[in-house]
């Protein structure tokens, strides 16, 4: 079956303060539907290789295909399309634009894809808020809101989009049992019935277990 | 593509909430453009007062006769003192009319030329001026007053009357506002000038003359050419003097010459006669100029100043931004839409502060006997100024919002996300 992610042997330094050889060889598919996650010692190189597979690091070696098209040594310009148009991504800390609204945050993407008239986006975007249980929340400004609540903005904006794959930093690192719960049948939910692949870094081996898939990793390479 | 209406929706946010800074730095361009478009209004409106002054009533060039000795002496002509050291003592000029001789024909071939916007033949003579028993000297002009109305602004200065008075009027004399107070007469009295050789001759006064400069209004008046030939008994080929308009005073210098040579005649083009004007007008725009750039200078480094330090508090904006799909240039014009935002508001308030000026400076009174038309300031207020202005305020804060808004383009996301 045709990969969604592939990585063929990328390898990265970080030359400041010293040559640090942060992912050693990596190489792995991601199938469509696939709901997998990452695990691994903090400072192994996970948010490292989640950056590069982003699109936002192009500072590696070897290959990264999206799709079956080869992204590596593509232009900024054409990065930030293809993030918009098919890159879902959470980040470890829930980074919103303060001074927005929850709804303009989650519309922003989608704006900027500008494939869909403004009140289709709107309808959407209250969709993807309810289905994460902060409808109420969607006119309320940003900073005025609970951390965990603006993680839950944070994947409701990764989705506006319908992307093929969603990635995440942790996001569920802080949410409660109940929410952390709910956000992953959300997850297990949009890989089965919408064919969504998950690329999930997680330091919650229960989260882990229940996933399709755990790539572990140790000292930037993966055991298996 | 570029969606600018997510664009501008974003900087109009940022704009919004950081209301004091934005206010703080439209004003500061509000300031420059104000001060210039009421300084540029000012001078300019100053500077076409003065050119009015002189240099409308004086002719583009002016042919004329001067009685001079003759450079070549006859001696020098002779070859048999070739070479020898001649002393002439008690040099005159040879006796000649001051008339130009040819200027009828010389007339003639002006109305021709396609680059003269009109020629007009004058008489100057001294005359005397009697009334009762005062006797002033002076000098009476005959002209063709309607000629002269159409290419100079004489009828500005005619502050009684009218040219169309004089001209239906053969023995009807615009006089100077000086001689009229010296004597005290006014439009519709009588007055007696006699020429040099003796002759008097009643005019009746139609109209009163006021060009603003004493030692002109203190002697001089205007009369029908054909009159002041009459009075002084000569033909109506006597013209004393030529005064020629072009449409282009640029061109005036050239032309001088060339009649100079053509019709050996002397000819004063009006930059010769003015050369002190021209650098004044040209330091006042300088300074115009001067202020008004410091201070838009001054108003683009508090720009520049209130963007950097944006970009530095919205740092995890610009990473946010260009992870979900922004590309570098999609977030310089973010930045840029605001400064030139700050531009366009602070440059069109601007604009009608400096029209709001100009309109309280051109109301206020400014009243002097060298100037009867003028009863308030001066002030242009030329369109052209103003699209200067805003293209200015503009042009200031486009560079003032390129170079912070070029440090956003190049930050990386990653470094600002793990916060280094
Ligand atoms: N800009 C950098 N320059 C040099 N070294 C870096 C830089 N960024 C990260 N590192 C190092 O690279 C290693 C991998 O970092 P990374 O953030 O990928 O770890 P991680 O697996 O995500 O850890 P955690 O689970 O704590 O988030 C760490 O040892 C870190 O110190
Ligand atoms: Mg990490």
């Amino acid at each position: 079956m045709k990969l969604v992610l592939e990585t063929r042997n990328i390898n990265k330094h970080f030359y400041k303060p010293k040559d640090f050889h942060v992912l050693k060889d990596i190489s792995f598919g991601i199938q469509p539907g696939e709901f997998t996650s990452i695990v691994g010692k903090s400072g192994c190189g996970k948010s490292t290789l989640l950056y590069i597979l982003s699109t936002m690091d192009t500072e590696y070696t070897g290959e990264l295909y999206l799709n079956g098209q080869l992204i590596t040594g593509k232009s900024n310009e054409e990065l930030s399309r293809i993030r918009n148009r098919h890159i879902g991504f959470v980040f470890q800390f829930h980074y919103l634009l303060s001074e927005f609204s929850v709804l303009e945050n989650v519309m922003l993407p989608a704006k900027k894809l500008a494939e869909k008239s403004l009140e289709e986006i709107e309808h959407d975007a209250q969709e993807k808020l309810k289905m994460l249980h902060i409808g109420h929340l969607a006119q309320q400004r940003a900073s005025r809101i609970s951390g965990g609540e603006k993680q839950r903005v944070a994947i409701a904006r990764a989705l506006i989009n319908n992307p093929t794959i969603l990635m995440g930093d942790e996001p569920t690192g802080n949410l409660d049992s109940h929410n952390s719960e709910n956000v992953f049948n959300i997850f297990k939910n949009l890989a089965q019935e919408k064919g969504l692949s998950l690329l999930v870094v997680t330091h919650d081996n229960d989260f882990a277990k229940r996933t399709d898939r755990i790539i572990e990793m140790e000292d930037g390479s993966i055991l298996k | 593509m570029t969606n600018w209406s997510v664009i501008l929706k974003i900087a109009r946010t940022h704009l919004t909430t950081k209301m004091k800074s934005t206010v703080t730095a439209a004003l500061g361009v509000t300031f420059g453009i104000g001060a210039y478009i009421t300084m540029a209004g000012f001078m300019t409106g100053l500077n076409n007062l003065l050119d009015g002054l002189t240099l409308n009533r004086t002719p583009h060039i002016r042919l004329y006769n001067e009685i001079a000795p003759s450079k070549k002496q006859p001696v020098s002509l002779y070859t048999d003192f070739k070479g020898a050291f001649n002393v002439v003592t008690s040099i005159k000029p040879k006796e000649t009319q001051i008339k130009i001789h040819n200027a009828l024909p010389i007339l003639k071939y002006l109305k021709t030329k396609e680059d003269v916007k009109g020629a007009t033949p004058q008489l100057q003579a001294q005359i005397f001026y009697l009334s009762g028993s005062i006797e002033l000297g002076g000098i009476l002009i005959g002209a063709d007053i309607m000629e002269e109305a159409r290419l100079s602004n004489i009828n500005d200065y005619i502050v009684s009357g009218s040219p169309e008075a004089l001209k239906n009027n053969a023995n009807g004399i615009l006089l100077g506002a000086g001689l009229a107070d010296k004597m005290s007469l006014s439009v519709g009295d009588r007055i007696q000038v006699a020429t040099v050789s003796g002759s008097i001759f009643p005019l009746k006064i139609v109209g009163i003359y006021q060009s603003g400069l004493a030692e002109i209004d203190n002697a001089q008046s205007y009369v029908n050419l054909k009159t002041a030939q009459r009075i002084l008994g000569q033909p109506e080929n006597y013209i004393t003097d030529i005064h020629i308009k072009l449409f282009d005073i640029e061109a005036a210098p050239a032309m001088a010459k060339r009649l100079e040579r053509q019709f050996d005649i002397q000819a004063i083009d009006i930059k010769e006669a003015n050369a002190q004007f021209e650098t004044g007008s040209s330091i006042r725009n300088l300074i115009t100029y001067a202020v008004s750039l410091t201070l838009l200078i001054v108003a683009g480094f508090g720009i520049y100043n209130i963007l950097n330090m944006l970009i530095y508090e919205k740092m995890k904006d610009i990473a946010i931004l260009k992870a979900t799909g922004f590309s570098g240039r999609d977030v310089s014009l973010i930045f840029i839409s605001q400064a030139v935002i700050i531009g366009l508001l602070g440059g069109i308030l601007g604009l009608m502060v400096g029209f709001g000026l100009s309109v309280l400076i051109d109301n206020t009174p400014f009243e002097t006997e060298a100037l009867p038309t003028i009863k308030t300031y001066p002030i242009n207020y030329n369109p052209l100024y103003y699209v200067i202005g805003i293209g200015f305020a503009l042009l200031s804060t486009f560079i003032a919002g390129y170079l912070p808004a070029n440090k956003a383009k190049n930050m990386d996301p990653i470094k600002i996300i793990r916060g280094t």
